[in-house]
C-alpha cells in the first residue's frame, strides 16, 4: 500500500536529488550540465548555501537555471541540486495576515534570522510548522468523500475560517479523523482510503505546483459586483466577483492608491496584494495602515482577510516573475474553500519585464520592444485564472484579477498594455492630466471600459431600489456631451457658449467634482456604500435637471450655480456616509424650494418687464 | 534585531586572491580572460598594464571557458600579453568609519582625493549593499522643512523618502539642490545629520560649487563627497552611487545619523550602463538603454528610508537631466516610476524668470498626505495644496486660452484665474536663493493667492478654513503645537 504524505502531485514522488555542475554564471541566469539530471520547471537549489532556483530551459545537454536569489560569488563547477518537484507553495492555515516574498520564504522570519536587510540562502519552510492551530472536523469516519469536500476548518483569522479540503485526485472514504483538537501542521489529521485501496494521509497543509492551475467544476458567469466603494468604479465602470480589471497609467497616476483601496474596501472574503517590482514603503504602508483600518463588514481588521506577497524592485529579478504565481496559486487555495478573493497586482508590467531580461539572457528572439514572443500567451494565462466557479467541493468561490499596467512613457500603445487589454473585462484607464490637477481618482471615464455593466445590473436595483443603469447612462451622457463642448471651449472660452450649453458644462463639473472625484485620504470620503453613490448620483442628477427648467425660463446659468444649496452639493461626500437617506432627501427639496425660488422671482420680473412695456 | 549588516559574517564570497598574466581581448570597457578556474561571479578584480597602475574591475559573466571583466577606468593601453588581472574573491567593497569619511572628499571609486589617507579601521561593506527587509521599513512620515514653498507647501519632502529633481540642461537645479542642502538644516540641533554627495560625470565647476556651498553653510566636516567628474572615466559612475550609498546606509544604520544623499547627474549614470551594454552586444530596450535598466535604477533608489530599530535615516536627492526636457525618456520615466514622486522644472518658468522654476502640476510627493496636517504642519495644509493644484491646472488652460483669443474676450472667472496664475508663479513659486520660507509663511502666502479666486471656485477646501485661514489672514493661525520640522 503506497501512502501520501500531503496528496500533492509534487508529493507523490519520492524526493530524487540530481546533482549537475555550473558552468556559466551571468546574473540571475546560470547554465549546468548535464541536463538529463532534471526536468523541465524543477526546483534546484544552488552550491552549498542551497540558493533557491528553477529549470527553466533544457537544451543541447545544458540546463538553463534562474535563481531567486543573489548570485554573487557563484562560480562555475559549483554543485546543483534537483529537487525532483516543481516550484510550489504551501498551502494551509498561517497565510492570511502574513508577508511574503516571491517565493514565499516569509519576511517576518526572515528578519527573525537575518536582521533587517534580506540575506541569500536557504531558510526553514513557508508556513510555521511549531503552530498549534485548533482543528475542528465536519465530516466523520465512514463518510464518502470527493475532491475538494470540506474536511474540517481551522479558524485561521477571527475573520477567517480556513476549511481542510479533499485532495483534488482523491476520492474514496474517510478512515479516520482526528477530534476536535490542537494540531500543528506535521500532524495527521485524516485519512482517506481510495476507490483503488491506497491510503492518503491528509495533514493540514499540502503543496502545489506554482504553474498549474487548481482545478474546478465549473466556470460560472459573474453577476455579482464587487463592491470597491470607489465611485467611479461602482457605479461607472463596475468590476465583477470573479472579473478581471487592468489599471493602466504612466507613473504617479494612482494604481497603487486605487489597488490599497480596493485591498482595504473591496467586498472580499480574502485579499492578496502582490507587490511586484514596486516600493518597499508601499507594502510597509499596508503593513502599518491595515492591522488598523477595520473591515467595513466585519469589523475587523483589514490584516485578518489580507496576504501579502512582496518582491520589491531592489530584490531579485527572477523571484519577480515567480510572485504572480505565487500569489495565484494562494488565491485559487482560497477560492477552493468557497471565498471570494481578489488579488491585486502592481505591477504585472515588472512582471513582463522580468520576463524580458530573463528572455534576454537566454538570448532568445526578442518580439516587440525586447519582450519574448510569448509575452501574450503568459498575461492571457495569468487573467484565465481569474473567474467565478462552482469548486470541486460544490461550494461557489472566485478569484477577481485586478493588474495594475505601468506602460513606458505613460502610452498605452506599448506591448503590456495592449495585451492585456485583450484579456480583461474592466480597463480603468489613468490620466496624468487628471492626476496632475489632482483630480483624483484619475480615471479617465471616456477610455475606460467595463463589460459588467449590464450584468450587475440587476443586483443594483435590488440594492438601491431604483433606476441605477437609466441614472448611470444620464451621468455618463451629459460627460460625453461635456467632452465635445470642451473642444470648442478649449479654443474659445466658456463665454463663447450659450446658455444652454454652458449647462452641459457645470452640469459635468458637478458629476466630476462631486461625484466621480473621491479622496482616498478623506476619513469619509474614501469609502462610499453602494446606497451613499446612488444617492449622492440621483441628489446631482436631481439639481442638473432643475438646471433645464432654470434655462428654459432664461434665468441666466450663474445665478443656479451661486445657489447657497450647489456648496451643500460639493460637501456632501465629505459629510454624509449613506446609511441614512434622509439627508439627500433634504438635500433635493431644498435644490427645488431654491429653485422654485429663482424661477418665481424671474417670472414675476418678466411679468413686470412686460407691464412696464405695455404701458 | 540590531544585527550589522557586515558583508564578513554573512557573505559567500571569501577566497584568497589568484592572478592570470595576459588579456585575451579588449572591448570598449569589457575584457575578456580566458581559462579561469575558481572565480565567482560579481567579484572584484583589479586589472594591471603595462603602465604599472592598477585599475578597478567586476566580473560580468563567468564560465567555464572565460571571465567576462568590465574594467571601470577605461581599457585603453590595456595590452593583452603584459597586463596582470588579479581576481581578489570578494566583491566590490569599500571601509566605512564615520570619522574617516565625514569631511572627507574621494574619487568615484572610493579612492581618497583630499590628501587625507585611505580609510582602513573601518568595516568593510558590500557596495551593493541588501535589500531592506520591507518588515523592517518604517514608513517615513517626518516633515522636512526644505523653506521652499513649491516643494514644502506642495510637494513636501519627509525623512526617508527618495525625491529627485527632473531638471532639463541650463536650468538650475545644483542651485535648487544646493539651497535645499543649506535650509534643510537641523532645526532642533540634537540629532546628528550628514550629506553625502555623489558625483557621476559633473563638470568641476559644478563640484566645486557644490563643495563651497557646503563651506559656506559650516556643514563640510559633515559631508562626505564622491565625485567622478566629466572628464574621469565613464563606467566609474556605476559605481560611484553605490558607494555613496553604502557610506550613507553606514552612517543612517550603524551610526544613527540623518542623512540626505545628493547623487547628480543620474543621467551620466544611466548612459554609461547603456555603453557597458551595448558593449555586451545586449538587445537593447527603448532608446538603446537596456532591458533591466528599471531594476538597476531601484537598485540604487530603494536604498532609500527609514528602520523601525534604528535612529537614522536616508533622504534621497537624485538629479537628472531629462534629455530634451522630455519627461517620457527612458530616464526620467523609469526614475519616476521608482522614487517617491519628483520635482520637476521647466523651461518656461526659467525663461519667465521664476526661481527655483518648479512647474508643480507634474511634480509630486508621494509621502506627502502622511507627512502633513494637524500635529505635523498645519491642518489646512492638505486641503490647501490640493486646492492650489486645481486652481493653478485651471490657470494653465486660461492662460492657453488666452493666448488664442486674447485676454480680454475671457469669462469674469478666467480673469481672476488669470491674475491667480501670475501672482503664484511670481509670489509663491518665485523666492530668493536665500530666501528660508517657514511652512507657515508658506500656507499663509498660499491663503492670500487662492482668495483672489471667487469664493465659490474653492471647491477643495471647507468653508470653516476659508473663514479661519482665508479671510483671518493667517496671521494668529500659528498657534499651537506642531511639531518642529525635522533636519534630513
Ligand atoms: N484616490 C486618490 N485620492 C487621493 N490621492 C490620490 C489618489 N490616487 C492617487 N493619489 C495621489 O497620487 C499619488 C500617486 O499615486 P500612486 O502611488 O498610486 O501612483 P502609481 O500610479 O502607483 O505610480 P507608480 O507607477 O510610480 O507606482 C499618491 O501618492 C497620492 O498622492
Ligand atoms: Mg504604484
Amino acid at each position: 500500500m503506497k501512502t501520501d504524505e500531503s496528496g500533492t502531485p509534487g508529493g507523490k514522488s519520492k524526493k530524487r536529488e540530481g546533482i549537475a555542475r555550473i558552468v556559466l554564471v551571468s546574473g540571475p541566469v546560470v547554465k549546468a550540465v548535464p541536463a538529463e539530471k532534471f526536468s523541465m520547471n524543477e526546483m534546484v537549489e544552488v552550491g552549498e548555501e542551497r540558493l533557491a532556483g528553477e529549470v527553466i530551459g533544457l537544451e543541447k545537454g545544458i540546463a538553463t537555471i534562474q535563481v531567486y536569489e543573489d548570485t554573487t560569488g557563484i562560480q562555475p563547477g559549483t554543485p546543483i541540486f534537483g529537487q525532483g518537484l516543481p516550484l510550489f507553495v504551501e498551502l494551509g492555515p498561517g497565510l492570511v495576515g502574513e508577508i511574503f516574498d516571491g517565493i514565499q520564504r516569509p519576511l517576518k522570519v526572515l528578519r527573525e534570522r537575518w536582521g533587517d536587510f534580506i540575506h541569500r540562502g536557504k531558510i526553514g519552510t513557508a508556513l510555521p510548522r511549531e503552530k498549534v492551530w485548533s482543528f475542528e472536523p465536519i465530516l466523520k469516519a465512514g463518510d464518502d468523500v470527493s475532491p475538494g469536500q470540506r474536511l474540517g476548518k481551522v479558524p485561521e483569522s477571527k475573520g477567517v475560517d480556513h476549511f481542510i479540503l479533499v485532495p483534488v485526485e482523491v476520492k474514496g472514504r474517510l478512515k479516520w479523523i482526528a477530534n476536535g483538537g490542537s494540531y500543528t501542521l506535521d500532524d495527521v489529521i485524516a485519512e482517506i482510503e481510495s476507490h483503488q485501496g491506497q491510503t492518503y494521509r491528509i495533514k493540514l497543509y499540502h503543496r502545489w505546483p506554482v504553474r498549474k492551475l487548481r482545478p474546478y467544476k465549473e466556470r460560472l458567469m459573474p453577476s455579482e459586483p464587487l463592491i470597491t466603494g470607489q465611485r467611479v468604479i461602482d457605479t461607472f465602470f463596475p468590476l465583477a466577483k470573479g472579473g478581471t480589471a487592468a489599471i493602466p497609467g504612466g507613473f504617479g497616476t494612482g494604481k497603487t492608491v486605487t489597488q490599497h483601496q480596493l485591498s482595504k474596501w473591496a467586498d472580499a472574503d480574502i485579499i492578496v496584494y502582490i507587490g511586484c517590482g514596486e516600493r518597499g514603503n508601499e507594502m510597509t504602508g499596508v503593513l502599518v495602515d491595515f492591522p488598523q483600518l477595520l473591515d467595513p463588514r466585519t469589523q475587523r481588521p483589514l490584516i485578518e482577510r489580507t496576504i501579502l506577497i512582496a518582491n520589491t524592485s531592489d530584490m531579485p529579478v527572477a523571484a519577480r516573475e515567480a510572485s504572480i504565481y505565487t500569489g495565484i496559486t494562494i488565491a485559487e487555495y482560497y477560492r477552493d474553500m468557497g471565498y471570494d478573493v481578489a488579488l491585486m497586482a502592481d505591477s504585472t508590467s515588472r512582471w513582463a519585464e522580468a520576463l524580458r531580461e530573463i528572455s534576454g539572457r537566454l538570448e532568445e528572439m526578442p518580439a516587440e520592444e525586447g519582450f519574448p514572443a510569448y509575452l501574450a500567451s503568459r498575461l492571457a494565462a495569468f487573467y484565465e485564472r481569474g473567474g467565478q466557479v462552482t469548486t470541486l467541493g460544490d461550494h461557489r468561490g472566485s478569484v477577481t484579477l485586478i493588474g495594475a499596467v505601468s506602460p513606458p512613457g505613460g502610452d498605452f500603445s506599448e506591448p503590456v498594455t495592449m495585451h492585456t487589454k485583450r484579456f480583461v473585462q474592466c480597463f480603468w484607464a489613468l490620466d496624468k492630466e487628471l492626476a496632475s490637477a489632482r483630480y483624483f481618482p484619475a480615471i479617465n471615464y471616456l477610455q475606460s471600459y467595463s463589460a459588467y455593466v449590464s450584468r450587475v445590473e440587476q443586483w443594483w436595483g435590488k440594492r438601491v431600489g431604483g433606476e441605477w443603469k437609466g441614472l448611470r447612462s444620464e451621468a455618463m451622457e451629459i460627460l460625453q456631451e461635456d467632452a465635445k463642448l470642451q473642444n470648442i471651449v478649449k479654443l474659445l472660452g466658456e463665454e463663447a457658449l450659450p446658455d444652454d450649453q454652458k449647462r452641459i458644462i457645470e452640469s459635468a463639473r458637478l458629476i466630476k467634482d462631486d461625484f466621480l472625484q473621491q479622496s482616498a485620504f478623506d476619513p469619509i470620503d474614501t469609502y462610499a456604500n453602494p446606497e451613499k453613490q446612488y444617492l449622492m448620483l440621483e441628489t446631482i442628477m436631481h439639481f442638473i435637471r432643475r438646471l433645464k427648467d432654470i434655462i428654459e425660463a432664461r434665468v441666466p446659468l450663474y445665478k443656479a450655480m451661486e445657489l447657497p444649496v450647489v456648496s451643500e452639493i460639493h460637501r456632501m461626500k465629505f459629510v454624509y456616509k449613506g446609511d441614512d437617506p434622509g439627508p439627500f432627501k433634504d438635500l433635493e427639496s431644498r435644490i427645488d424650494q431654491e429653485i422654485e425660488k429663482i424661477l418665481k422671482k424671474q417670472a414675476s420680473k418678466s411679468y413686470t418687464t412686460f407691464t412696464t412695456g405695455a404701458a | 534585531m540590531k544585527n550589522s549588516q557586515d558583508t564578513n559574517k554573512l557573505d559567500h564570497m571569501s577566497r584568497p586572491p589568484i592572478e592570470y598574466m595576459g588579456i585575451d581581448s579588449v572591448n570598449g570597457p569589457l575584457i575578456i580572460v580566458k581559462d579561469v578556474r575558481d572565480v565567482g561571479f560579481g567579484e572584484r578584480v583589479e586589472v594591471t598594464g603595462p603602465d604599472g597602475a592598477p585599475r578597478q574591475g567586476r566580473v560580468l559573466s563567468i564560465s567555464e571557458e572565460a571571465a567576462v571583466i568590465e574594467v571601470f577606468q577605461g581599457t585603453s593601453g590595456l595590452n593583452q600579453p603584459d597586463s596582470r588581472v588579479r581576481f581578489t574573491g570578494r566583491p566590490f567593497e569599500i571601509i566605512v568609519s564615520r570619522d574617516e569619511v565625514l569631511g572627507r572628499i574621494f574619487g568615484g571609486l572610493g579612492q581618497p582625493i583630499d590628501g587625507g589617507p585611505a580609510p582602513f579601521k573601518g568595516e568593510r561593506r558590500n557596495i551593493n549593499g541588501y535589500p531592506i527587509n520591507p518588515v523592517a521599513r518604517a514608513y517615513p512620515r517626518d516633515f522636512i522643512q526644505t523653506g521652499i514653498s513649491a516643494i514644502d507647501g506642495m510637494n513636501t519632502l519627509v525623512r526617508g523618502q527618495k525625491l529627485p529633481i527632473f531638471s532639463g540642461s541650463g536650468l538650475p537645479h545644483n542651485d535648487l539642490a544646493a539651497q535645499i542642502v543649506r535650509q534643510a538644516r537641523l532645526l532642533t540641533d540634537q540629532e546628528g545629520f550628514a550629506i553625502v554627495f555623489g558625483a557621476m560625470g559633473v563638470r568641476h565647476d559644478e563640484a566645486e560649487g557644490f563643495r563651497r556651498s557646503f563651506e559656506e553653510s559650516g556643514v563640510l566636516k559633515n559631508v562626505s563627497m564622491f565625485l567622478n567628474l566629466a572628464d574621469d572615466s565613464t563606467v566609474e559612475r556605476l559605481i560611484t552611487p553605490r558607494i555613496a550609498l553604502t557610506v550613507a546606509e553606514f552612517l543612517a544604520f550603524e551610526e544613527g545619523m540623518h542623512v540626505l544623499v545628493i547623487l547628480t547627474d543620474m543621467t551620466n549614470y544611466c548612459e554609461a550602463l547603456r555603453e557597458v551594454a551595448t558593449s555586451k552586444g545586449e538587445v537593447p530596450s527603448r532608446k538603446g538603454y537596456p532591458g533591466y535598466l528599471y531594476s538597476d535604477l531601484a537598485s540604487i533608489y530603494e536604498r532609500a528610508g527609514r528602520l523601525t530599530d534604528r535612529t537614522g535615516s536616508v533622504t534621497q536627492i537624485p538629479i537628472l537631466t531629462m534629455p530634451d526636457d522630455d519627461i517620457t525618456h527612458p530616464i526620467p520615466d523609469l526614475t519616476g516610476y521608482i522614487t517617491e514622486g519628483q520635482i520637476v522644472l521647466e523651461r518656461a518658468l526659467f525663461q519667465k524668470g521664476v526661481y527655483p522654476p518648479i512647474n508643480v502640476l507634474p511634480s509630486l510627493s508621494r509621502l506627502m498626505s502622511d507627512g502633513i496636517g494637524e500635529g505635523r504642519t498645519r491642518e489646512d495644509h492638505r486641503d490647501l495644496s490640493s486646492q492650489l493644484y486645481a486652481a493653478y491646472a485651471r490657470a494653465r488652460q486660461v492662460q492657453r486660452l488666452a493666448s488664442i483669443i486674447g485676454e480680454e474676450d475671457l469669462s469674469v472667472t478666467d480673469k481672476r484665474y488669470l491674475s491667480f496664475a501670475r501672482a503664484f508663479e511670481n509670489r509663491f513659486l518665485s523666492q530668493k536663493s536665500n530666501e528660508d520660507r517657514s511652512i507657515f509663511d508658506t500656507l499663509d502666502l498660499g491663503w492670500e493667492l487662492i482668495m483672489l479666486l471667487p469664493e465659490q471656485e474653492l471647491t477643495r477646501v471647507r468653508k470653516e478654513e476659508i473663514e479661519k485661514y482665508g479671510k483671518g489672514n493667517g496671521k494668529n493661525s500659528n498657534a499651537g503645537n506642531q511639531e518642529q520640522p525635522a533636519s534630513p
